[in-house]
């Protein structure tokens, strides 16, 4: 990796981590984005807590879409699955297309306000890059290797754990970096049914036409996406180097 | 002893093996050659059940193959395929110890298996052992393939066209290699070709197929001087089989004690070799010497030829 990303990456972290610790300190920054004396700083709540539950939300769907969308992906190429590939596609497909906005919209009659419906809409629209990617790596592995495994006396189950799956793993976290990344920015729309995170505080910059709210929710939120895509490229890497695979 | 009764498969209408019955020898290479669509890689895998037979059955040493699962078969016979198939996230090490591991040999066995196996191919361990696939050349790769087909001290190997993305050369060096594994370790070994050249070089035992059945079972020579019908003769070669004839037996097999002129030539060398050397210097006999360079007796052009016919 060159040493001037490198350095771009940590003064990133660093900035975020400074901003989230001691807002008050950037308050001159964002002053001259208010009028009439507002508060230049979002004052309705702890900004940190906010990022984290923030996160701890995306991590939670993000766990959830892998496992199923991991589960779906390995089912749909046995071959006894094979009949459900075009179902499960057209239902995860489903997810992705179908706005967040409306499964926020459908799910709370049905769960209620607060984190739940978020965590829903989430789930269902991460599903698609890391089920698509499941299935690309599991079938990018030859049948001659399948054979190859087999002839050895490996049973189906020793064949996906030990073969299929440390060969498609980095496509799988490719998958699992694309979903985490939008799931980020998604995840503000949560704070409309009253979800914690730095949804809120966009939303209060809009109600109270405080632009520096509103700069501050996304610029947070956008940090703290390119840092995950970055994150999660390390972890990449570093499977990809152990696999030998690229 | 690999005993095939009756052995046939068919996909839907399709007979792709048809009523095989044949006996492999405990402790030889039996080739099974044949065009592509002979059904002859269908057969060979009926023996290790990749392939489920329609009807028939296979029995190793009396046993039915069908008496435990398939998978527990398998780590019993070794198995090893055209291009290898390697593993590419494992190293040269980890690949070959794949069916060891499978049958929960301690580290301790395993690693020494290895590093044996890997000095029986010429290929060092403290180089080799940490290294990847995709690091060797296509030559290693074959080895570290049938390395790994051998490391669970297999009785039976099965090998698919094992050297047939090898150039020629480096394909001549695997089949002298593996005629020197299979002294070594004795291993029964079933190996399926289209080449005929390569059939008659390593088998002891040639199986020719055609359209899912056996047409001829036997020496190479008995399928030169006796083939079975007119295919067995074509699929032979009818314009050399003479040559052919004379490249199953070694010079050091027909030498005469004494001496006579020409050229020097090797015992282990064929008799094709033999006289195409004779032929060369334009002499009418040759000295044969063993690998140390002592005098074996000699040859003649006469003795050789008469080798170039049926009895």
């Amino acid at each position: 990796m060159p040493r001037a990303a490198t350095l771009l990456r940590v003064a990133a972290l660093g900035l975020l981590a400074a901003f989230l610790l001691r807002p008050q300190a950037f308050a001159a920054l964002f002053a001259p984005l208010t009028q009439y004396g507002a508060p230049p700083i979002y004052d309705q709540g702890n900004l940190l807590t906010l990022t984290l539950a923030h996160l701890a939300t995306v991590c939670a769907a993000a766990v959830a879409s892998t496992i199923v969308a991991v589960g779906l992906g390995i089912l749909v190429t046995r071959q006894s699955g094979a009949e459900f590939l075009p179902l499960s596609r057209a239902l995860v497909n489903i997810g992705q297309t179908f706005p967040p906005v409306a499964v926020l919209a459908v799910a709370v009659p049905l769960v209620g306000f607060g984190v739940k419906p978020t965590l829903i809409a989430l789930f269902a629209y991460g599903l698609l890059p890391i089920f698509e990617n499941t299935i690309a790596g599991l079938q990018g592995c030859t049948s001659e290797l399948l054979e190859a495994a087999s002839g050895m006396g490996m049973s189906a189950r020793q064949r996906l754990l030990e073969v299929e799956l440390p060969m498609a793993m980095p496509l799988i976290l490719e998958g699992v970096r694309l979903s985490l990344v939008i799931s980020v920015g998604t995840a503000t729309i949560g704070s409309t049914v009253a979800a914690r995170g730095l949804g809120e505080v966009i939303i209060a910059g809009l109600l109270s036409s405080n632009t520096a709210f509103i700069l501050q929710g996304g610029l947070v939120t956008g940090l703290m996406a390119v840092l995950l895509y970055d994150a999660m490229g390390l972890v990449e890497r570093r499977v990809c180097r152990a696999a030998h695979v690229a | 002893m690999i005993r095939i009764e009756n052995l046939s498969k068919q996909y839907g209408a399709t007979t792709v093996v048809d009523a095989v019955s044949m006996e492999v020898e405990r402790n030889t290479i039996t080739v099974i050659v044949g065009t592509s669509g002979s059904g002859k890689s269908t057969l060979l895998r009926m023996i290790n059940r990749l392939v489920e037979p329609s009807s028939g059955r296979v029995l190793i040493d009396g046993k039915d193959t069908r008496s435990e699962p398939a998978h527990l078969l398998r780590r019993r016979i070794g198995y090893a395929i055209q291009g290898h198939g390697l593993f590419p996230h494992r190293t040269v090490a980890q690949n070959i110890a794949t069916v060891p591991h499978l049958l929960g040999w301690s580290e301790l066995r395993i690693g020494a298996r290895v590093a044996e196996l890997l000095r029986a191919f010429q290929l060092d361990p403290a180089e080799y052992a940490g290294k990847y696939p995709h690091q060797l050349s296509g030559g290693q790769q074959q080895r570290v393939g049938v390395a790994r087909a051998l490391a669970a001290e297999p009785s039976v190997l099965l090998m698919d066209e094992p050297f047939g993305a090898l150039d020629p050369i480096i394909r001549s060096k695997a089949q002298d290699d593996l005629l020197d594994i299979q002294r070594r370790f004795g291993t029964t070994i079933v190996l399926v070709t289209h080449d005929i050249d390569e059939a008659f070089r390593l088998g002891q035992r040639v199986a020719v197929m055609s359209q899912g059945r056996v047409l001829q079972y036997d020496r190479p020579a008995a399928l030169l001087t006796r083939p079975a019908d007119s295919l067995v003769a074509r699929m032979t070669g009818l314009a050399d089989r003479a040559l052919r004839l004379l490249s199953l037996t070694t010079a050091g097999q027909i030498a005469t004690p004494g001496s006579a002129g020409g050229p020097t030539i090797a015992a282990s060398a064929s008799l094709r070799d033999a006289l195409s050397e004779i032929l060369w210097h334009g002499a009418e006999s040759a000295q044969v010497v063993d690998e140390r360079g002592a005098p074996r007796g000699s040859l003649t052009v006469a003795a050789i030829l008469a080798h170039g016919r049926p009895e």
